[in-house]
This record gives C-alpha cells, sequence and structure tokens, in this order.
C-alpha cells in the first residue's frame, strides 16, 4: 500500500502520516516530502526526560489562577444556566459522580433539525408529571376521593392520553387509591380503605399526585429548542443519554451530555476521555484562555488510564502513585504511612518528589542519565 | 388614641400619649442645662416608638437649625464670632447648633448650601468641608477627584515625614523620622489654618514637570534631581533607641551595664567594644556601625545548677549587650541614664542617621500619586524650560488618566501661580479659588495660562516637539526608605532544629525557593541545580547496611557503631537532607521502622 519511495521510512514515522502523505503529494515531489516530513516529526517528537506531567500542570494550573471564580450567567432565555469557571473545571477533574448542573445537546435527524415539529419533539423529550396536566385538583370530603380536572391541550400536546395518564397514577399509587375515568374525560381517585386518619391521607396524597412521572425521559427536568447555525437542536437541564440515544429522532453521532460518567457507562472509557478533553476545553475557552490541547489531552489520559474514571483526588490518581513518600506528601500523610508500615512497602525512589525530599537529583532531564560502566 | 412606647437609652421607661408635643417639647428643652445638646430623639414609625438617647460614646455631629426655612445662624452670630463675643458653646447653648446622633439624621433633612434651603429642611450643613475627615480635608481640589483617590490621598500623608513634634530632640520615640527643612503647602484648604498645619507641615513645595524622561519614570516612577537633593529636598533623620535595663535575678544576681570582660561567655570581639566609655555605654556623636556595641551589658548565667559553672567559679557571666543590627549604622545621638518603675538602672541611646533620597526612597504628592525614586539625574542633564527652569521632580503622565486625579493637575496649576504671585492658593474642597481665575492670573504674571512651557532635552539640547507641563507642588516623602528594607544573602545564621536558613531581614535570613519555585526547576528539567539550590541542609549521616537505621559516629574515639547491630557491622556514610534525618527520627517515634537499602552509586 505505502509507495515504494516512502518504504525507508515505515519505521521512523506513523503509518497514518505517510498515507496522508502519499494521498496529498504529487509522487514526483514525494521523496522530498518525505525528508521533510521526517524531519518534522522527529523534531515535534518530546525529548525522553522531558517533564511533561509538571509541564501540564503548569499550564493548566496558571491560567486557571486568573479564571473568574464565578457561574457565569447567561442573559436572556435563549441559553441555560450551566456551571463554568472554576467551580466546573473542579468538577471535571475531581470526576464528581453527581455535577451540579447537568445539560444535553441533542441533534436531531432530519426533517426535526430543520424545524418541524420541534416544540412537540422536545416536549415528548421532557419528563412530565401529573401536576403538568392538570388544571385543579378537587377533594371531595365525603366521598375520600380526588377528581383532576384535566387540560386536555395539554394532552395532545405530548401525545399521551387520559389513558396512559391513567395508567401511570395506576402503577403509582397501587396500594393506596383505585383510579376511574369520569365524564368530561377526568379523573378520579378514591382512597381505598377508611379510617379516621383518612382526610390526612388524602391531602398527603394530592401533594404525592403531583410529582407522579407520566411521560418523557426520566431526569431530563427542562428543555429548550434552539436555533443553532442552521438546524434546530434540543438544549436540557438534566441528562440521560441512555434514553434519549434510544429515540427514533435523534441524532445519535453527535447528540452529548456533560456528565462525564453518563457518558463512561453507555459510551464507553474512551468516549469519557473525549468527553473529559471537550468539557475542559469548553471551560476553558469560554474564559478566553489559551492552554495546549496536548496538556489537556495528557490530564485525560491520566484520568481514564485504568479503564475507570479516576479524579485528580487522593482517593484518584494520587492513590496510584508508587511511592509512599510521594502520597504522604499529598493529604492524609499519616493514613498512607501507616498502611505502608504495615505491608512493608518499598520506595524505590523512582519519582520527583522523593528524591527532593532526600536531596537526591531528580530523575527529570539532566537527572534522568546515568553513567555505566563496562565490567 | 394610640399610645406610643418611649425608650430611654435602650430601656422602656413609659408610654405618651402625643408623640408630636413630646419630641418638639424635647427638641425645644434639649440645649438648655443640664442635657447642653447631649440629647437626642428618634421616632421609628414601623415600631411606633420613640428612642432618646442620652448616653456617651455615639458618634455626633453638628448642624445649623433651619426653622420655617430660615437657618437661625445669621450674620450678627458671625460677625460677634469674629469679634470673640460669642463662642461655639454660646452656639450650642442657644439652640442654634445642634449635635445630631446617627439615628435622628435619619429624620431631618439637611441641606448642602443655604441656596437649597425649602421650609421642610431642618437643618443646614456648616459647611460641605465637614463631610471629610480632618486629613482628607487636606487635600487641595478634593471635588475634582474620586473618592476612593481621595482616600487614599489622605492616607498617604499620614506616611509622609514631617516635623511630627517639635521636643522630638528630648523624646525617646521608637523608629520615628524627621523632615529636615518641612515647608508651608502653597496651595491651602481651610483644614491647614484650624488644624495649625504651619506649625507641623510635613513636606515641600517643589518644582514638578509632566513628561517622560529616559523611561526611568515608567509604572509610577518618579525621577529626582541630584541638585535639588544636595540643597536639601527630601532630606530627613531617622531615629532609633537602643535600650537596656539591669535586671535583677533570683540569689541576689543582676545584670551589670559595663565594658564587658575578654573571658566572658559569647564575647564579641575587641574592636566591636571600642566606642564604650568606662561606664560601659557609647559617647555621644560617635559613628557608629553594624555589630558595634552602643551599651555593653554582662548577665549572670541562664542556668545555676550546671555544676562545671560552680567549679570553674571565677567568671562566667554571659554577654548580652546592646548592639547595632546586620545593616544599621548612624550617630550617636542622645544617651540618657536613668531609672525606670521597679528601681534598675535604665540607659537609653538614641542613634541618628541621616536620610538622603535614594533611588526606591518613597515619595507622594497629597492626591494618591506616589511613587519611588527610579533615577537621580545630574542637575545638568535634565530637561530646562525656555526660562532657565529645571525640574526638581519628574512625573509620569501616564499615571493620571486611569486614576482620573484632576486635582493632582488643578495643584500644580495652582501652586505655579501661587509660587509666581507670591501668595498662598485656596484650594479647599467644594470652596477653591476656580481654575479658571488661576489661569488668568497665570496668563497675567507672563505665563502660558494651560501651565506648559517650552522645554530642551538635557542631554543633548534640542528643543522637544512638545510643550511640557511644568508646576508647582506639595511633595511628602514617606517614611517608607529602602535603607530599612533592603535586604540580601549569601551565608548567614541556620535554623537550630532544620539547619535550613533563617527567615527574615531581621535574622539575616534567605529567601525560600518554594514549591512552585522548585517546579520550574523540573520543568526545565535541571535536575542538578535543583538539587543545589536545596543543598542548604546537607548532611552526611552514618548508615548501618545492616539494619538500615542511623547509625552513631563516635568522634572522640573515632568509632562508628549502630545501637542495633553492634560495632561489627558495615556503616556507610549517605548524603541527604538534614529534613530527611529528621523524618526519619519521626518515623521511628511513630513507631514504623524506615529501613535504608543501601546500594552503591557507581
Amino acid at each position: 500500500m505505502v509507495h515504494e519511495q516512502l518504504k525507508q521510512y515505515v519505521e521512523k514515522i506513523p503509518n497514518k502520516l505517510l498515507e496522508e502523505l502519499e494521498a496529498h503529494c504529487p509522487a514526483s515531489k514525494l521523496k522530498k516530502a518525505a525528508e521533510k516530513l521526517c524531519e518534522e516529526y522527529l523534531n515535534a517528537n518530546i525529548a525522553p526526560g522531558e517533564a511533561v506531567g509538571l509541564i501540564s500542570a503548569e499550564s493548566i494550573g496558571e491560567p486557571g489562577t486568573q479564571m473568574t471564580l464565578n457561574t457565569f450567567h447567561f442573559a436572556g432565555v435563549a441559553e441555560m444556566n450551566v456551571t463554568m469557571g472554576l467551580p466546573r473545571m473542579v468538577e471535571i477533574l475531581d470526576a464528581r459522580k453527581s455535577i451540579s448542573t447537568p445539560t444535553m445537546e441533542i441533534f436531531l435527524k432530519s426533517p426535526y433539525n430543520k424545524g418541524k415539529d420541534i416544540r412537540d419533539v422536545a416536549l415528548q423529550i421532557k419528563e412530565t408529571s401529573t401536576s403538568y396536566f392538570v388544571k385543579e385538583f378537587t377533594i371531595n370530603v365525603t366521598n375520600l376521593s380526588i377528581e383532576l380536572n384535566l387540560d386536555q391541550e395539554k394532552i395532545r400536546e405530548v401525545h399521551t392520553s387520559v389513558k396512559t395518564l391513567a395508567k401511570a397514577l395506576e402503577k403509582a399509587l397501587v396500594k393506596e387509591a383505585s383510579i376511574k375515568l369520569v365524564e368530561g374525560d377526568n379523573i378520579e381517585l378514591k382512597l381505598k380503605g377508611k379510617d379516621e386518619k383518612s382526610l390526612n391521607v388524602l391531602y398527603k396524597l394530592k401533594e404525592k399526585l403531583k410529582d407522579i412521572y407520566v411521560t418523557g425521559i426520566k431526569g431530563i427536568k427542562q428543555v429548550l429548542p434552539v436555533k443553532r447555525k442552521d438546524e434546530f437542536i434540543i438544549i436540557t437541564a438534566g441528562s440521560n443519554l441512555k434514553k434519549v440515544l434510544e429515540l427514533e429522532f435523534v441524532d445519535t453521532t453527535r447528540t452529548v451530555t456533560n456528565d462525564i460518567h453518563e457518558i463512561n457507562s453507555t459510551l464507553g472509557i474512551e468516549a469519557a476521555r473525549q468527553a473529559i478533553i471537550d468539557e475542559l476545553l469548553k471551560v476553558i475557552e469560554a474564559q478566553g484562555l489559551n492552554v495546549d490541547l496536548r496538556h489537556i489531552m495528557l490530564v485525560a489520559d491520566t484520568m481514564c488510564m485504568g479503564g475507570s474514571i479516576k479524579g485528580i483526588t487522593r482517593y484518584g490518581v494520587v492513590s496510584e502513585k508508587a511511592s509512599v513518600l510521594a502520597r504522604a506528601s499529598f493529604e492524609t500523610p499519616l493514613r498512607h504511612l501507616t498502611n505502608a508500615a504495615l505491608v512493608g512497602e518499598i520506595d524505590y525512589l523512582d519519582s520527583v518528589v522523593e528524591n527532593v525530599m532526600l536531596n537526591q537529583p531528580v530523575p527529570i532531564g539532566t537527572g534522568l542519565p546515568r553513567v555505566i560502566a563496562k565490567k | 388614641m394610640a399610645t406610643t412606647e418611649v425608650y430611654l437609652n435602650g430601656k422602656y421607661t413609659g408610654d405618651i400619649e402625643n408623640k408630636e408635643e413630646f419630641i418638639a417639647a424635647i427638641k425645644s428643652e434639649r440645649f438648655k442645662e443640664p442635657f447642653a445638646g447631649r440629647l437626642n430623639i428618634y421616632y421609628n414609625e414601623e415600631l411606633n416608638r420613640v428612642f432618646v438617647e442620652s448616653s456617651r460614646g455615639r458618634a455626633t455631629r453638628p448642624l445649623i437649625v433651619v426653622k420655617n426655612g430660615i437657618p437661625l445662624l445669621t450674620e450678627r452670630h458671625i460677625k460677634q464670632l469674629h469679634k470673640n463675643e460669642l463662642s461655639w458653646t454660646d452656639l450650642v447653648q442657644q439652640g442654634i447648633i445642634e449635635y445630631l446622633d446617627t439615628a435622628e439624621e435619619e429624620t431631618a433633612l439637611v441641606a448642602f448650601t443655604e441656596r437649597e434651603i425649602t421650609p421642610d429642611h431642618t437643618h443646614l450643613e456648616i459647611s460641605p468641608l465637614a463631610m471629610l475627615g480632618l486629613i482628607s480635608a487636606l487635600v487641595p481640589y478634593g471635588n475634582f477627584t474620586q473618592s476612593s483617590r481621595l482616600s487614599i490621598g489622605a492616607k498617604n500623608q499620614k506616611q509622609s515625614i514631617g516635623l511630627y513634634t517639635t521636643n522630638y530632640h528630648v523624646r525617646m520615640d521608637m523608629d520615628v523620622n524627621s523632615l529636615h527643612t518641612p515647608q508651608k503647602p502653597i496651595v491651602k484648604t481651610v483644614m491647614h489654618d484650624l488644624a495649625d498645619y504651619d506649625k507641623h507641615p510635613a513636606g515641600q513645595n517643589i518644582v514638578v514637570a509632566v513628561m517622560n524622561y529616559k523611561g526611568y519614570n515608567m509604572e509610577d516612577a518618579i525621577i529626582l534631581n541630584k541638585g535639588s537633593i544636595e540643597r536639601g529636598f527630601g532630606r530627613s533623620t531617622y531615629f532609633r533607641p537602643a535600650i537596656a535595663e539591669e535586671l535583677r535575678y533570683s540569689g541576689g544576681l543582676m545584670d551589670q551595664i559595663c565594658i564587658p570582660d575578654k573571658d566572658i561567655k559569647g564575647y564579641k570581639s575587641e574592636k566591636d567594644y571600642k566606642l564604650l566609655e568606662g561606664d560601659g555605654i557609647v559617647y555621644p556623636e560617635a559613628q557608629v556601625s553594624e555589630d558595634n556595641v552602643v551599651i555593653g551589658k554582662t548577665s549572670p548565667p541562664r542556668f545555676l545548677s550546671s555544676l562545671d559553672e560552680y567549679s570553674l567559679a571565677s567568671n562566667i557571666r554571659r554577654e548580652s549587650s546592646m548592639a547595632l543590627k546586620h545593616g544599621e549604622q548612624g550617630v550617636v545621638d542622645f544617651v540618657v541614664i536613668t531609672e525606670n518603675e521597679e528601681g534598675n538602672k535604665l540607659v537609653q541611646v538614641r542613634i541618628r542617621d541621616q536620610r538622603i533620597p535614594e533611588v526606591g526612597d518613597k515619595f507622594t504628592s497629597r492626591h494618591s500619586q506616589k511613587g519611588v525614586i527610579g533615577f537621580i539625574f545630574p542637575e545638568s542633564d535634565l530637561p530646562f524650560t525656555s526660562r532657565g527652569i529645571v525640574p526638581d521632580l519628574i512625573f509620569s503622565p501616564h499615571s493620571v488618566p486611569s486614576r482620573m486625579t484632576i486635582s493632582h493637575l488643578l495643584e500644580l496649576i495652582g501652586a505655579k501661580t501661587g509660587s509666581l504671585a507670591g501668595r498662598h492658593v485656596n484650594g479647599t474642597t467644594f470652596d477653591s479659588e476656580p481654575e479658571e481665575k488661576l489661569r488668568k492670573e497665570l496668563l497675567e504674571l507672563g505665563f502660558r495660562d494651560d501651565g506648559t512651557e517650552i522645554m530642551y532635552n538635557g542631554l543633548t539640547g534640542e528643543r522637544f516637539h512638545a510643550r511640557i507641563f511644568v508646576g508647582n507642588m506639595y511633595y511628602l516623602k514617606l517614611k517608607h526608605m529602602v535603607a530599612n528594607k533592603i535586604h540580601s544573602r549569601a551565608r548567614g545564621p541556620i535554623q537550630l532544629l532544620t539547619r535550613q536558613p533563617t527567615e527574615g531581614r531581621a535574622k539575616e535570613g534567605g529567601l525560600r525557593l518554594g514549591e512552585m519555585e522548585k517546579d520550574t526547576f523540573v520543568a526545565h528539567g535541571a535536575s542538578l541545580l535543583l538539587k543545589e539550590r536545596f543543598d542548604s541542609d546537607k548532611t552526611a549521616i552514618p548508615v548501618c547496611e545492616s539494619c538500615g537505621l542511623t547509625a552513631i559516629q563516635d568522634a572522640l574515639k573515632d568509632k562508628r557503631f549502630c545501637p542495633v547491630c553492634g560495632d561489627s557491622v558495615e556503616i556507610s556514610d549517605i548524603e541527604v537532607s538534614y529534613a530527611f534525618k529528621l523524618i526519619l527520627d519521626e518515623f521511628k517515634s511513630l513507631g514504623i521502622y524506615p529501613k535504608l537499602q543501601l546500594e552503591n552509586k557507581y
């Protein structure tokens, strides 16, 4: 597959680069171009002993000091309020399980992305509970029943029916009440069993009623159709990637959430790594700062290296460090020391912090090469 | 009719039926004895309560009472005041001036000026200047500056060096400065007269050019004229006393102020004591410098129980003289030998040091335009005007736009006019001489009305393309001088526990290369340079090769042994930081066995 003239570079340059060169370069200039490419590629390589981790840390940490602490507020209705800035950055790097503002950006297949029934589509995604459909709750004290005066328009809006609503209520309230459809497409709930406390129970039931899930996708608290460039997308508050991707009108290739753990459980660790990179970049760029992509990639790689997402905390990445002294120098030193003493851990002094503590040259840069004598 | 509760000094005292009548009665009676204007009354509508306050310590301020739209203070009163027939207290006792506290202020409508008065007004401000503090009112043209800048300008004046007291030469103040030739400001405010500022001025009137010159006044720096300094600008004296007391200890022992004997514990060196006279105190007007003893003193030993000190009996007292610290110098100014409250002999020696302005000393105008000297040019190298005037100071124009200190520019014009006309200029906040008037006067005096002048480069003699804004200004020298702050170290004292360098200027300490600075070394891969930086506490410790614990070296017998394995094991020296040796000790005290596995490096 690779051209004859490029054979000698196969070992030196990644195959993908060679293929690209072959595709874009006329055969007559191939040799010269390959030579130049090889040179450039070798120049771009990082020298052994370069402190890439520390440089990444400095490169992200320094602009971090300039970040505004406060959440960025969008003015107007067109956008939702999403945690940005330093708090969001901390959230990502700590790999928090529950984030403060989960959001999704749902892309749609055509014709929906051109705006067809966009309101309808959005409302179908939104988690809807009983209170949305009910105009009025009427409590009948003598019968110990509640009558729900339904808003038929809203029911039609979400593409559901009184029957499904009744079914949902029945499922949720099997023990407490019996459900009956009454004239004018309304629902009557009758309390099961009777005693002195019944009236109290009835009132509590009314409150409970309001929050019963009827239709839509659980977890999606709010939907907002937005026109971005020349297509319509739906921005949500609340996230449920798995359920959203199951919908037939959703463009599964582009729909994203900002919940990294959710991405990990539905799409896998590689997708999660990319999500960490994207989310970090989003925060940094929103602040008008500039950090090289490769620093962020290194951080994301470190976090996802073990096949699961580990935060940069004492329970995550730091707990994986090989050296006892290095771990002890970062938070809860006593715990690390006692645990190390219990199992008789050996510190091989392979990394930076330990060697600084011992006043030895650190194995980085000029401290890396050693003289080996022939015996 | 509903009753209203009355509280006297926060305590419930009773109910009243007609609150308006009650309040009016109190207001009409309160200036008479025994209240004498110290009573305040406040009605809270929400709570329907009347609060009467007579306690001490409330913040109150005086205002002129206005009745039916007419202020009670009349021209007649002012004439009487001028003739000294009437005093302030008379006005207060006649109810013409009232002191309002913060609560009563809420119920009053105070007019700012006499013109604003309507029938609704209850009081009139004595002067709009009254809303400023004493020092804020000392800033000329204060109403032409941002309020925050005004506050900063006031704060700077508190740090200025002036004539802080006239009897300074017989006082033993700690750490004080005194300006040699203070002057009255040309641009004054009313407060300068009220506060007798002329008796304790704090600055000097100088010629200021607003321009850049060779870049030495960028970022708030200023350029000074060497000639001006030689003529006495900014020259001050710094006073610092050395104090020693003959303390009495248990067992009849006591300190002794004398020239210490040579065989004393901690004896410095003969030349450090050379300035002492027979009584162990330096002579006045002696030139003293670093390490010189000014008061010689010996103290009894710290621990009496120590046996060998008994056996050596003769002289085991220790040295405790007062000497000049690192970097200090001066002249002995004044010596006091006296007794303190406990009857102990007390010696105080005041050291004086002349401070001539040098690069790094801090100066400011009265408008929060502070800056440090960036360079001192010889007079011949400075720019001069077409009339031959060489500025004393060059001020950067970049300091003005962002800070919006218009008052700074107005003072330049004002003082220029004042100095040329030979008079003081009134710059009182809200009541200053108008700019137009000053400009007109300046024009009549033969100068451009905008204050600019044609100037020539002092180094080349070329004329500058732009006209330069030149004016006079009252400049203050601030007490922050480099001589008290400069610090460097190459070798020096170390801490006992960690063997690392001490911290701080007073202890001749090092400057810490911290965690983040360390990171920069690592990022550059400068591994060995980093090691060298952290070598300050490196030590060689003997380690037992069989058990991996620190061994013992007996220097007297030239023997090494391991406290665990005895003396028949191999013991090697390893080079680590002393701090690491300490953490090994700490591990051991925790019950953790830190075993070092040694390996040959080569």
